[in-house]
């Protein structure tokens, strides 16, 4: 196997894994610290990349766009929560998927009435769209190395701003343990908003960066918070830093295993059934993943409740 | 008491249909009905026995499927391909059950999740089966007398699964297994320290709601004649869950009503224009979802416990 191949398949799982981390860190928060199995996740994930391929059009800049899409899709968020998703905060987990399910139905509606059926294009920004070589000689798409950047400078600073300031303190007391923050006197309510919010500036910004890689169009954010679940279930539910490690290992496994499984299986089957049993393996293989972990470690790897 | 002129009343509907000359309602309506079977087969698992299971679509659709493979290879005998799709969904469900009742909660309902999507993918990657595209059926299946192709027909033996099931749901919670199931879903530690073997009850349920969940795929395999692997796909699974929340967790008619509510709901805003609301937005009816997801909201919000339990609140009053 060319080393070239390697390396561009472990660049595209880091590429995957880092956005799959800015969705799946939104979403462990709100399940961490109000345990609230918020379905509609996904939907600011396809709300949030509607925005961009909007802004961007309108100010014919993706960088000038970028912005605007994560302030207004934080915005939507931070209504959501304050409208309704406040008021199932009390509520078992069953209604919470019945109401967050609702939320999708209608979200994905409005972005129909909004932005009409047809998949809504949205170009990578002019000066990333050509190959930029490694060192080694390897040619890779610059936009890919970008979203690399972008996550992984994202991925630091929220790691700064749970571990090192005020707001990612009582954040933390919040997973850990809810009763006794309030008890100290923590505001919860505005706290969860601001989670909420930012939250959803983290999915618009995975949805933004995206875009251009897959298709904008709704329905986009359901697959991929299955994902997002599983991830947050690998990580243990409530840990950021879990949430990281998570993205990654399903990043890198589903998509080596998407490049690799069919190269392996056409080693002793015959092509026929090879190319039909690789990708399903592959998609497989995150599933089997989590149930693995969570065979040996059932609280996840970073169990975030002490 | 109340069941039976349910029953009746359904037994009734088509004749009257038929009457008004709209044999369309007849299918759809057994269309609902199975619906209601599968979505009584989680509310099993789900309602009484507090396992909340997130991967119900895994055995609604192997059921369906196997029907439909057999179909395609020539076996097209109901007496046989149904009792495999039930053979096949219940050990299907074993598997699954025995590894994923080894967690508990929100783990519970993402493993659950998780075994579903592998067997989502398992069926998709069979090519020959038809793989993404689904696979369509040379038709209904046959029960030595001929084949269950006339709607009308059709309908008494979906109406007919339904009321068995049903019945057969009633015996069971009421039974000493239906007993200890509520007692595990009550307090779990408790029913241990007497002394009942808890992972075993808890995964016969699993299993039994398994086996009647491909009993019901089985149906739809042969309602339209046409298998999709959408049938097992996670979405699906979440509908059969919201037919039950809906309906109400844990009642005896919570996946039947759920199951009404949601299709006919849905069934209602495509084919029928208010004339005021088209006044207002001309093409209202593409966006169904809009008004199905706020009635659902709606519901969550005036009505915690279900359908099924406000019906039972206002008897009570």
């Amino acid at each position: 196997m060319p080393a070239s191949l390697l390396l561009e398949q472990s660049l595209n799982g880091l590429q995957f894994g880092l956005m799959l981390f800015l969705l799946a860190a939104g979403l462990t928060l709100v399940f961490g610290i109000m345990d609230m199995i918020n379905l509609a996740h996904g939907s600011l994930y396809m709300i949030g990349a509607y925005f961009m391929a909007s802004f961007a059009q309108a100010t014919g800049s993706f960088w000038l766009g970028l912005p605007l899409a994560l302030i207004a899709t934080a915005i939507v968020g931070a209504l959501l929560e304050i409208s309704l998703l406040r008021r199932l905060y009390g509520r078992d987990h069953l209604t919470q998927v019945l109401a967050t399910f609702a939320v999708i139905l209608i979200a994905n509606e409005l972005v129909r009435i909004v932005w009409g059926s047809q998949p809504v294009l949205l170009n990578t920004p002019a000066e990333l769209s050509g190959p930029v070589t490694l060192p080694g000689g390897m040619p890779y798409a610059s936009y890919r190395l970008a979203i690399i950047a972008v996550g992984a400078v994202v991925a630091v600073l929220l790691y700064l701003l749970v571990t090192k300031t005020r707001v990612g303190m009582l954040v933390r007391a919040g997973a850990s343990n809810r009763e006794m923050a309030v008890a100290m006197g923590v505001n919860i309510r505005r706290l969860f908003t601001i989670v909420f919010a930012l939250g959803a500036a983290l999915c618009a910004l995975a949805g933004a960066m995206l875009g251009p890689i897959f298709a904008v169009q709704v329905g986009m954010g359901e697959n991929i918070l299955i994902l997002a679940f599983v991830v947050i279930v690998i990580g243990g539910i409530g840990s950021v830093r879990g949430a990281l490690v998570g993205a990654l290992l399903v990043g890198i496994v589903d998509t080596s295993g998407r490049a690799f499984l069919p190269l392996f299986f056409s080693l002793f089957l015959p092509p026929q059934f090879a190319s039909a049993a690789g990708p399903a393996v592959a998609s497989i293989l995150i599933y089997l993943l989590m149930a693995v972990v969570l065979y040996f470690r059932p609280q996840g790897l970073f169990p975030a409740r002490g | 008491m109340r069941a039976i002129g349910v029953f009746l009343l359904l037994a009734l509907f088509p004749l009257a249909m038929q009457a008004m000359d709209s044999m369309f309602y007849v299918s759809l309506a057994s269309r609902i009905l199975i619906y209601a079977i599968a979505a009584t087969s989680l509310n099993l698992v789900l309602g009484y026995g507090g396992m909340v299971s997130f991967g119900h679509a895994a055995f609604f659709g192997a059921g369906a499927f196997v029907v439909g493979i057999m179909a395609v290879e020539g076996v097209r005998s109901a007496w046989l391909a149904w009792p495999a799709a039930v053979a096949v969904a219940a050990l299907a469900a074993l598997v699954i059950g025995a590894l994923s009742l080894r967690t508990r909660g929100v783990y519970f309902i993402m493993i659950t999740l998780a075994f579903a999507q592998m067997v989502y993918y398992i069926f998709v990657s069979l090519k020959t089966y038809g793989g993404d595209d689904g696979l369509s059926l040379p038709g209904r299946s046959t029960v030595g007398i001929g084949t269950l192709g006339n709607d009308l027909v059709w309908y008494y033996v979906v109406l007919a699964v339904l009321a068995a099931v049903l019945y057969g749901l009633h015996r069971l919670v009421h039974s000493r297994f239906g007993r200890v199931i509520a007692a595990i879903r009550e307090n779990e530690a408790r029913a241990e320290a007497i002394g009942f073997p808890v992972y075993r009850y808890k995964l016969a349920c699993f299993v039994i709601a398994g086996a009647v969940g491909g009993l019901a795929g089985a149906l739809i395999a042969n309602q339209s004649s046409y298998v999709s692997p959408s049938l097992l796909h996670w979405i699906q699974s979440g509908t059969l869950m919201i037919m039950v929340i809906l309906g109400g967790v844990g009642t005896l008619w919570g996946g039947v009503i759920g199951a009404a509510v949601l299709l006919g709901l849905e069934h209602l805003i495509a084919d029928y224009r208010i004339g005021w609301l088209a006044a207002l937005a001309p093409n209202y009816q593409d966006h169904g979802g809009l008004a199905v997801g706020i009635v659902l909201l709606a519901i969550v919000m005036l009505a915690p416990e279900g359908l099924a339990g406000l019906f039972a609140r206002r008897r009570d009053a």
